[in-house]
């Protein structure tokens, strides 16, 4: 009866590779939208931008630093929101080894030079004219905070408005050690 | 499971119904039948014979012709309910939230009804994609099934056949040689039948005609194609093989492509050409005032510097100028943008004027680049406007803050300060579309609109698609196996001379009995055979249904 | 005259000859009064004029081509025309293999049918849209045609089949759906009618509507209005008031013309029956006694088996490139593209049923007849009820 088995084990072979296959192609379908966003634990693309004076920032000039970065646009309610408190946290952390990088979604520099004016923002604000950075970071909706270590690894990508009490906490633990 | 023996000595696999060797009917309904079934030539589908475990009877009921059926009417009556209503990623809505009422304020409950059972995404639901791969594995075990054994029987087939074989077959013959010498007969019909493209083979008094075996692949060989297509179609979901991107870009702007990394895109200019025919019929009655001749962007394909980072566009390489247009999408490095969509007018400059409201006097003008404003212009001797604040969308007051919903130059707004001569202190104004300009007091000054410039914006996907070459490859096996099995017949001709001279001889073929026939008459005027009788003919209509025997 | 005008004169030309052809081919039908040799010569000056027929329509589509300067393919009118066209060819082409003249006497009218259905629609050249201008509308377009024709004399000879096997004097099931069929004719028969009717009285009535959107949009209607559009406002005077209003969603108008051709139809058919006393099943049973059945059923399956691989071809597989070339994606469940599909998946079924399960005769019969149905629905209810990016012919 060897070949009774032998066939039966054939036949298991194929149809467990075919549900295999169609499982795993049912379970891409459904993620498909997570897989292609930035997930925890990524190394955060590097990128190079120029702020409202000309100069350039580059996210590798931040290793060793924990970088809170975000993406704002002046037209954005909740973003207004959390600028004052941001910069209220920048300056408690800036010389605890974190930054800020606010990156703007291709605005006008007299929309954001007005913005920084009247928040008085005092940490680098760069334009990413053509989104290119607001693409390789899949942002979404405004505002968007990537959380970033000191050895260039996103952290948390916490949603949505954030209250001055979490940029506390949040950058809080980017602190280098 | 034991092998059948045959009388003649040949060992057939358990269930064969036609001895492999000399055709006798080995299975008691092949002894029943009155004419055999021919369909896989007798050979055993294994899996009618074989169903003990599990396993077994899984595939049993893959292999059934009437399961697969079956699957082709439901994939075909659930496709045809996401036909209905339009499909969810058809619809112009953000959110989900939205999409939900779309359905139920626009077909109302029956429209809710669609979204609840999910039918408004049937294409991309779990049970469809489940139903598909059903039907795949069907394509697949059903094929291995038959094909294999058939194969087998078809390349092992002999020359010579039992005579109860022969006298089973549909076209059958029997009797003396009509005319002329008969030990010449097989001669002359081997030769008319080589004339006729037929192999033959000779085995003492035997003979065998064979035209086209194959063709009996056909079926395997479209299967196959199938197979390879849906298979094409998965790798789609894997990530990396797909690029399904949508980017709407400004005349005069760079912009990052998504979906293609290190790569930049300048709209030089969209153009929108229209026919300047009479209106025709078709056009009054659908309310259409041109009829569109071209859609075309004219764009620059930027590479970023080696080794430059994200968002770096120093030293840009340009790698292609192109038109895109309908039909003719730009391509490169694997990927292709395609011309989709277009919206015309949208605003980019505007011009104002320094008026003295009561004079009527002009200062001077100014085109504000609503993309790129200034923070100040002059325009004379302490004579200068300088914008404040400005709101691309405005969309209202708050508080008595005006707001703008986004940062597109859908409805400007400006704060404007006006520096002149006599009011150097400066008055300031609030200017909007279709409004009266807001003022702190009374104004002496006012920015009077002059001009409007609009430019336009492209819609564009871009799309890669490693998938393609595979779909590609799979669509023209299936229509190969496709035609071969259509359009060519497997046909055969046995013959045996026997100890007296009269000829006993069977014909069979897979499909088209129309055409086997002409071929047999020729053979049967040449070689003086005796006329063949069709045994399904001559049983009547009652065989029509039930044992197919084609 | 201009190349157009000889156009349009050969496709009257070839309208006149399959009708024509149908009265010579009706002629040829063998009766027991013996008049054997008559029916012969009309047998075959029938498929004479039929071939004349298919020559001048040939002709319309050559001259329309060079004058239009792109294949006469691109919009109702002329894609319908094309169809029958094809349909003619497609059964002249099955008549030189088999000899069965008695298709012509289904094919004919149902050609007739298709292009007096197609004039119904604007005639005149119109210039292609942008995502038109490719080799693949002469491609892709005439082989969807040309297979679908060639399905189509499936359904021919279905029907004939049915015609002979369903006893009209037996009440049953397939009675009652083979009369269905035939009073489904005669509905778009009254569908010209109508239309032509109320176009020689130069019938319009203007209304303005709002429509899904919440915007005011204007409407022409060539028949009385019996249904009314979402909030409606007559703007003409003297004409017939709607007398139902219907919500924004359905368009008011073509369910006019469509209860309008109902209401035709029906009204041909009561009278029919009034007059003939009797079905149509049973007006033409004698016509086809003398059929050969099994030949009948043989050409059945043979056309599907011809016709499935140029379809796969043309709707599905130059429909697919075309659409990757022209949208960037092959596929986008359009309704077009799905209900091709479901053309496609049921003739796959049909010869699934036939070789593997011996479905052969009437069950073949009506299958076809159900495929040729979709075809139908394919050509006349997406094109016009459900839009899509597809919505030409």
């Amino acid at each position: 009866m060897d070949k009774k088995k032998k066939r039966s084990i054939i036949r298991g072979i194929i149809l467990l590779v075919l549900a295999c296959a169609i499982i795993y192609t049912i379970y891409n379908s459904a993620t498909k939208e997570k897989v292609e966003a930035l997930a925890d634990g990524d190394q955060a693309p590097d990128f190079e931008l120029v702020d409202l004076e000309g100069n350039t920032h580059r996210l590798s000039d931040y290793k060793g630093q924990g970088v809170f970065l975000n993406f704002w646009g002046t037209w954005c309610e909740p973003c207004k929101k959390e600028m004052p408190a941001m910069e209220r946290q920048y300056q408690q952390f800036k010389d605890q080894g974190v930054q800020v990088l606010a990156v703007n979604i291709a605005q006008s520099k007299f929309e954001v030079q007005n913005f920084v004016d009247q928040y008085d923002l005092t940490f680098p604000v760069v334009i990413d004219k053509t989104k290119s950075v607001m693409q390789a970071y899949n942002v979404g909706k405004l505002p968007a905070t990537y959380l970033i270590s000191p050895d260039g690894k996103v952290k948390k990508i916490p949603p949505g408005e954030l209250s001055e009490q979490q940029i506390q906490s949040f950058m809080e633990s980017i602190k280098p050690e | 499971m034991e092998k059948i023996t045959c009388v003649c000595g040949h060992e057939n696999p358990f269930g064969t119904k036609i001895c492999g060797k000399c055709g006798r009917p080995l299975s008691e309904d092949a002894k029943a039948q009155k004419i055999l079934d021919m369909r896989y030539d007798g050979s055993a589908i294994r899996s009618k014979t074989y169903n003990k475990s599990i396993i077994d009877k899984i595939w049993n009921f893959f292999s059934s012709v009437k399961v697969g059926v079956s699957l082709i009417v439901i994939t075909l009556i659930a496709s045809s309910l996401g036909t209905f209503f339009p499909q969810k990623f058809n619809i112009q809505a953000a959110t989900e939230a939205e999409k939900a009422l779309y359905y139920e304020q626009n077909y109302g409950t029956i429209g809710k009804l669609y979204y609840e059972l999910g039918f408004s995404d049937i294409f991309n639901s779990w049970w469809y994609q489940i139903l598909v791969g059903l039907l795949a594995i069907s394509i697949i075990v059903a094929s291995l099934d038959r094909g294999i054994p058939l194969y087998k029987s078809l390349k092992n087939q002999r020359v010579k056949r039992h005579e109860s074989f022969m006298k089973k077959q549909r076209i059958v013959a029997q009797g003396p040689v009509t005319e002329g010498d008969p030990s010449k007969t097989l001669d002359l019909i081997s030769e008319k039948m080589t004339q006729l493209r037929y192999k033959v083979r000779r085995d003492g008094n035997a003979l065998l005609a064979e035209k086209n075996r194959f063709a009996r692949s056909g079926p395997y060989i479209n299967h196959l194609g199938l197979i390879i297509f849906i298979f094409g179609v998965m790798l789609r979901f894997v990530p990396g093989f797909h690029v399904d991107e949508a980017m709407w870009i400004r005349e005069g702007e760079v912009r990052a492509i998504p979906g293609m990394e290190g790569y930049f895109l300048e709209n030089e200019q969209f153009i929108l050409e229209t026919y300047d025919n009479d209106p025709t019929r078709a056009q009054i009655e659908q309310g259409v005032a041109a009829i569109p001749k071209n859609y075309q962007t004219n764009v620059k394909l930027y590479k970023q510097a080696e080794g430059a980072l994200l968002g770096d566009t120093e030293n840009m390489e340009l790698v292609k100028e192109y038109s895109i247009r309908v039909n003719h999408p730009l391509k490169y490095d694997g990927y292709s943008i395609y011309q989709m969509d277009f919206r015309q007018n949208e605003l980019k400059t505007m011009t104002f004027e320094l008026t003295h409201k009561e004079s009527g006097k002009s200062l001077g003008s100014l085109t504000i680049d609503l993309t790129d404003p200034d923070k100040e212009y002059v325009l004379g001797e302490n004579t200068k406007v300088e914008i404040l604040n400005y709101y691309p969308d405005f969309s209202g007051m708050k508080d008595g803050v005006p707001q703008t919903a986004s940062q597109y130059p859908n409805n400007p707004a400006f704060v404007f300060k006006m520096t002149t001569p006599d009011k150097p202190k400066g008055e300031i104004s609030f200017v909007s579309i279709g409004a009266p300009p807001v003022e702190a007091g009374e104004n002496e000054y006012k920015m009077t609109f002059k001009n409007v410039e609009t430019r336009n914006v492209s819609g564009l996907t871009i799309k890669k698609d490693v998938t393609i070459p595979i779909l590609i490859i799979g669509g023209a096996i299936f229509l190969l196996g496709l035609a071969i099995g259509s359009y060519w017949n497997h046909r055969r001709l046995w013959v045996q001379q026997l100890e007296d001279g009269t000829i006993m001889l069977a014909a069979h073929t897979n499909k088209n009995w129309f055409s086997i026939k002409k071929d047999l008459d020729i053979v049967t005027d040449y070689a003086h055979l005796p006329k063949y009788r069709d045994q399904l003919e001559e049983n009547g209509e009652s065989d029509k249904e039930g044992d197919d025997v084609k | 005259m201009s190349l157009i005008d000889i156009s349009g004169n050969l496709l009257f030309i070839a309208f006149f000859a399959y009708i024509l052809g149908t009265v010579f081919i009706a002629g040829s039908i063998k009766r027991n009064d013996g008049a054997a040799s008559r029916a012969e010569k009309w047998g075959k000056i029938g498929i004479v004029v039929a071939i004349i027929g298919f020559i001048a329509q040939l002709g319309y589509f050559i001259t329309r081509w060079i004058y239009a300067g792109h294949a006469p393919v691109s919009n109702m009118f002329e894609f319908t025309t094309a169809f029958g066209m094809f349909l003619v060819g497609a059964f002249i082409l099955i008549y030189f293999i088999y000899r069965v003249k008695i298709l012509g006497l289904v094919a004919l009218p149902i050609a007739i049918l298709f292009i007096s259905y197609a004039t119904m629609f604007p005639t005149e050249v119109t210039p292609l849209v942008p995502s038109l201008q490719s080799h693949w509308l002469t491609i892709h377009v005439i082989t969807a045609a040309i297979g679908q024709s060639i399905l189509a004399i499936s359904a021919v000879a279905g029907l004939i089949y049915l015609l002979k096997e369903v006893d009209p004097k037996t009440p049953s099931k397939e009675r009652f759906w083979l009369e269905a069929i035939l009073y489904c004719c005669v509905v778009i028969i009254g569908f010209i009618v109508v239309t032509i009717t109320f176009r020689s009285m130069g019938y319009e009535a203007e209304f303005t509507y709002i429509d899904k959107t919440g915007k005011e949009a204007d409407i022409v209607y060539n028949m009385p209005a019996i249904f009314g559009m979402n909030e409606y406002d007559l703007k003409t005077d003297g004409v017939m008031e709607p007398l139902i209003e219907m919500p924004a969603l359905i368009n008011a108008k073509k369910l006019t013309t469509v209860t309008w051709s109902f209401i035709a139809g029906t009204i041909i058919y009561l009278l029919y029956r009034l007059i003939a006393r009797k079905r149509i099943c049973e007006l033409l049973h004698p016509l086809v006694k003398r059929v050969n059945i099994n030949l009948v059923d043989e050409i059945g399956y043979r056309s599907v088996l011809i016709g499935f691989p140029v379809f796969s071809l043309g709707a599905l597989v130059f429909a697919m490139i075309w659409a990757q070339i022209a949208w960037g994606r092959f596929w986008g469940w359009d309704p077009k593209e799905v209900w091709a599909l479901i053309t496609w998946l049921f003739y796959a079924a049909y010869l699934h049923l036939r070789l593997s399960k011996g479905w052969e005769g009437r069950k073949s019969a009506w299958l076809a007849l159900i495929g040729f149905a979709i075809i139908i629905f394919n050509l006349v209810f997406v094109n016009l009820v459900i839009a899509g990016l597809h919505s030409y012919a």
